[in-house]
């Protein structure tokens, strides 16, 4: 499977502990940036029931989905603690302040 | 230099209080720690176990001789303080030894009382209390045969089984009708006699003891009809009193302890007093739960806090294996007392509730106390029980359906091996070995000593329900809520600490209060940056990034993503020009919902959130601003049409509305408050379920507090009655701003009063009219600061515009 590497956006544009919304045809993606600069992408769904997780809380290297709470780990997309799921996550990557996310070609 | 700090008293409570202090600020002091006894620092509830064989004396000490070095304390043992010179601020003790103080500690325990009665002096005739006690008993177990234990209590019945474990005839008596009758009905005290007998203590109930018999030493006590027990030892444990000696001499204030205020300070501002030495509200305690609570509020005050300790409630729990025996609160009869009781004679079991007014207020168990701790937590919670009382006796999982089973007989099922915390590998047998042999009481202590539940904390509870398992009354249920997993402060020390340490950001807050996470949790941040914005409004550092998302977005999520929309109606009025900006802004948003809240506003939902800034623009246009239905805020006034319009109407209450509205938008809480106006005692605007609601009639207002309308229903409480409207703007900034620094970050008024209590509350606006209009001062000055429309700042693009656009389109 190869990908396509695709500029959204200037790393400064993504608030530290914050998200924003890259809007695709068919879905949204969260691209997250944590308290260390470290940046990273998720479908923005909770598997639990859809919420956008981009407007959630971002803490250590998980975000906390706005409907109910439940903690997702941006590394692997999994739900942290007693619940359980996953959303997908996005390859992503920042070079000379840009970020870049990766989508299948079609 | 550093101020002196010295203590006199080296037992549980004083040295409970300076590890608090010293865990707080190691430096401050100058600490300089007396103890009558040659003993180290031990765990004085644990002689039990010690007597029975169970444990050692150094199992049971909590501090050795390094800890004292280790942080620069001066300890002298065996060395009691016979004076203090309260002028030149020198303690003297019986040596000689003269040491001055800047800050004195009185901690000197109690005494156990001694019947006066003749003999009580001959040799054989000892007390339960102290270490030296316990090394007596063993030994005179090793020569003699026959036991008296004069005191049916806790201590005595303690006494009674450790001397029969040890191979002596041991006989009880008791003055008083059944055993522990402080703790247990008749009932229970009937079976508990029986379960003792069984294990062949002889118990005498009734029985007044006369006189101690013997020429060398004690040989036999006689009672009051004249009968005679052969006796070796006697044990007397008829209870314990105060010691005040020391605080008499030096004329501070006693009665039957010494007396303190809630900050744990006596007569003297110089010298406070900690322990079951202590009288606070005409109350003593003598169980291990208060002394810790009374611990934490002294070293807080010492580092300028103003803790306050406001009592407790204790419960009692017998450590005697095989027998359990559990009594918590009251247990009083009288004519609205309702009891729920169950007994089952083949298990011997027996168990009492005591209700009052719809709240438990005791419960006495025998045989089968494994829901105790539960029980304690209602009776603590004062929590109305109506939901679960048909099926309470029968336990939690019944009484609350069956998925919540009683997690302490799970954990106690678990085998050794099993892995209680998954973070650092601590299995359950390594914990309880812990607990016992370093002498650990609070869940910090086990986090410290084995690292269980330090790490992400999922397995807290399990950790808390092995503390409760292993020490039973001694755990400290009722002190340590931590705010959340990042740190083992409470809210309350979270604030105070703030304030002391001016702490105006939360990184900072972090760092200094060694919080256990990066960058903290959903659960702490918001109510960190809340604290701050309490604590220091014109200084400290608004996080946006700590706020939820509908603070963030100044709209309410949906569950579809979208948001909702409310502007504010003063006092719930509206008019022709913004029902037809709003009109104009639903089609042209297309808006899919539009509803009247609950709150006398109009709530348009499904607004997709690139639109909002938009939206708010053409509802500024309008002259609306943000009704912040989204925040930890002040919500909506609600009013009712009053005196301008309505043949019933006292007051005018839609102007009232209004004026309340005007002055307290815009504020931050510690959740969100909404308030009402009723003009007559009709009450059309429900006033009085509200957190702060206005009735009016003929003379002036009837002001309300603590009032909830939602999960669950709680009618206010009548604060006082004001006649001018000046006064009511008073008094609701006041009581705004106690809540606002009071409260727990997302707790409602209603359990704020609760917790408090309404005295409080009136105390502080009522009868204090220095403390309402300081209160008042502070709400009017934050208000200042904080009275800008959002929606506004925003509409312009100014602030947060990212939060509103997407970062890009792609495809």
């Amino acid at each position: 499977m190869s990908l396509d590497w695709i500029t959204v956006g200037h790393i400064d544009e993504v608030p530290f502990l914050g998200s924003r919304v890259v809007r695709t045809d068919h879905e949204d993606i969260a691209v997250f940036k944590t308290a260390n600069g470290s940046i990273f992408a998720l479908i923005d769904k909770c598997p639990h029931k859809g919420g956008p997780l981009s407007q959630g809380m971002v803490h250590g290297n998980s975000v906390s989905c706005p409907l109910h709470n439940w903690n997702i780990s941006l590394e692997s997309g999994e739900v942290i603690g007693p619940d359980q799921g996953c959303t997908r996550t996005i390859p992503i990557e920042v070079r000379k302040g840009q970020i870049y996310i990766g989508l299948c070609k079609k | 230099m550093k101020e002196k700090l010295v203590i006199v008293g080296n037992g549980m409570a004083g040295i409970k209080a300076l590890e608090e202090l010293l865990k707080q600020d190691p430096d401050k002091y100058d600490i300089t720690v007396f103890g009558a006894e040659p003993h180290m620092n031990y765990n004085r509830i644990m002689l039990s176990p010690v007597l029975a064989r169970e444990q050692s004396y150094e199992d049971i000490i909590i501090n050795d001789q390094a800890w004292y070095d280790d942080n620069n304390i001066t300890l002298y043992t065996s060395e009691k303080i016979t004076d203090i010179d309260r002028l030149e601020k020198i303690v003297v003790s019986e040596n000689g030894r003269e040491l001055p103080y800047d800050i004195l500690w009185l901690a000197t325990g109690s005494n156990p009382f001694i019947l006066p009665l003749p003999g009580k002096d001959l040799p054989g005739v000892i007390t339960f209390r102290d270490m030296r006690d316990v090394e007596e008993m063993l030994a005179a177990s090793e020569t003699y045969h026959d036991a008296v234990v004069i005191g049916g209590g806790l201590l005595g019945l303690e006494a009674a089984h450790g001397l029969e474990l040890n191979g002596m005839n041991v006989t009880v008596v008791h003055r008083a009708d059944w055993l522990m009758e402080r703790q247990l009905d008749e009932s229970a005290g009937f079976l508990l006699k029986s379960k003792l007998e069984e294990r062949g203590i002889t118990v005498l109930t009734g029985a007044d003891t006369k006189e101690l018999l013997g020429k060398e030493r004690v040989e036999a006590i006689r009672l009051a009809d004249g009968t005679e027990i052969k006796a070796d030892l006697v044990v007397m444990a008829v209870g314990i009193y105060p010691n005040t000696t020391l605080a008499l001499q030096a004329d501070l204030e006693c009665g039957r302890g010494i007396k303190v205020d809630d900050k744990l300070q006596t007569s003297d501002s110089s010298i406070y007093a900690v322990g079951e030495c202590v009288e606070h509200r005409g109350k003593t305690y003598g169980l291990v739960s208060p002394l810790y609570e009374m611990g934490r509020v002294l070293a807080m005050n010492m580092l300028g806090a103003n803790n306050k300790y406001r009592g407790s409630v204790t419960f009692t729990k017998l450590k005697v294996s095989g027998i359990d025996v559990f009594s918590a609160g009251s247990f009083a009869d009288g004519p609205e007392v309702e009891d729920v009781v169950f007994r089952d004679a083949r298990q011997g079991v027996y168990k009492r509730l005591i209700v009052l007014d719809g709240k438990l207020i005791g419960a006495v168990l025998f045989g089968d106390v494994d829901e105790g701790p539960w029980y304690f937590q209602l009776i603590k919670d004062k929590d109305n029980i109506a939901d679960l009382r048909e099926y309470m006796i029968f336990g939690q999982s019944l009484a609350m359906g069956a998925e919540t089973a009683d997690p302490l007989v799970a954990v106690s099922a678990l085998p050794d091996e099993a892995e209680i915390c998954g973070c650092n590998g601590v299995c359950k047998s390594e914990i309880i070995k812990s607990i016992n042999s370093n002498g650990l009481f609070t869940l910090e202590d086990v986090r410290s000593h084995t690292k269980a539940s330090s790490s992400c904390g999922s397995c807290t509870g399990l950790v808390e329900q092995l503390l409760k398992l292993t020490l039973g009354d001694a755990f400290e249920t009722s002190t340590v809520t931590p705010m959340c997993d990042c740190t083992d402060y409470t809210h309350e020390d979270v604030r105070h600490l703030i304030l002391l340490k001016e702490l105006k950001e939360i990184p900072h807050v972090m760092q200094e209060l060694q919080w256990k996470t990066p960058n903290g949790c959903s659960k702490c941040r918001p109510a960190l940056n809340y604290y701050l914005l309490c604590a220091l409004p014109g200084d400290y550092i608004d996080d946006n990034q700590s706020r939820f998302v509908n603070e963030r977005a100044h709209a309410n999520i949906q569950k579809n993503g979208t948001y909702s929309v409310v502007p504010r109606m003063w006092g719930g009025l509206t008019n022709a020009n913004q029902l037809r900006a709003i009109a104009d802004v639903v089609e042209k948003f297309e808006i899919p919902t539009v509803k009247m809240t609950g709150g006398q506003r109009i709530d348009m939902l499904g607004v997709k959130k690139e639109d909002l800034p938009a939206v708010w623009k053409d509802l500024n246009d309008a002259g609306m601003v943000s009704g912040h239905a989204y925040g930890k805020a002040l919500r909506t006034v609600k009013t009712c049409v009053g005196e301008e319009w309505c043949r019933f109407g006292t007051q005018a209450s839609m102007s009232m509305g209004i004026d309340l509205e005007k002055l307290t938008w815009g504020s931050w809480m510690p959740h969100k408050f909404k308030m009402a106006v009723s003009g007559c005692p009709r009450n059309c605007a429900e006033a009085t379920i509200k957190d702060f609601g206005l009735v009016a009639v003929e003379s002036g207002w009837e002001l309300y507090v603590g009032g909830n309308g939602g999960m669950k229903v709680r009618a206010c409480d009548l604060l006082c009655k004001v006649e001018t409207k000046e006064e009511v703007y008073e008094y609701c900034q006041a009581f705004i701003q106690l809540y606002r620094e009071e409260a727990h970050y997302l707790e409602r008024t209603a359990p704020w009063i609760e917790r408090v209590g309404l005295q409080h509350v009136i105390d502080q606006i009522v009868d204090n009219p220095e403390e309402r209009s300081e209160l008042a001062e502070k709400f009017i000055y934050s208000q200042k600061l904080v009275q800008k429309d959002p929606w506004a700042e925003r509409a312009s693009g100014d602030i947060d515009a990212h939060e509103f656009k997407v970062l890009a389109k792609i495809g």
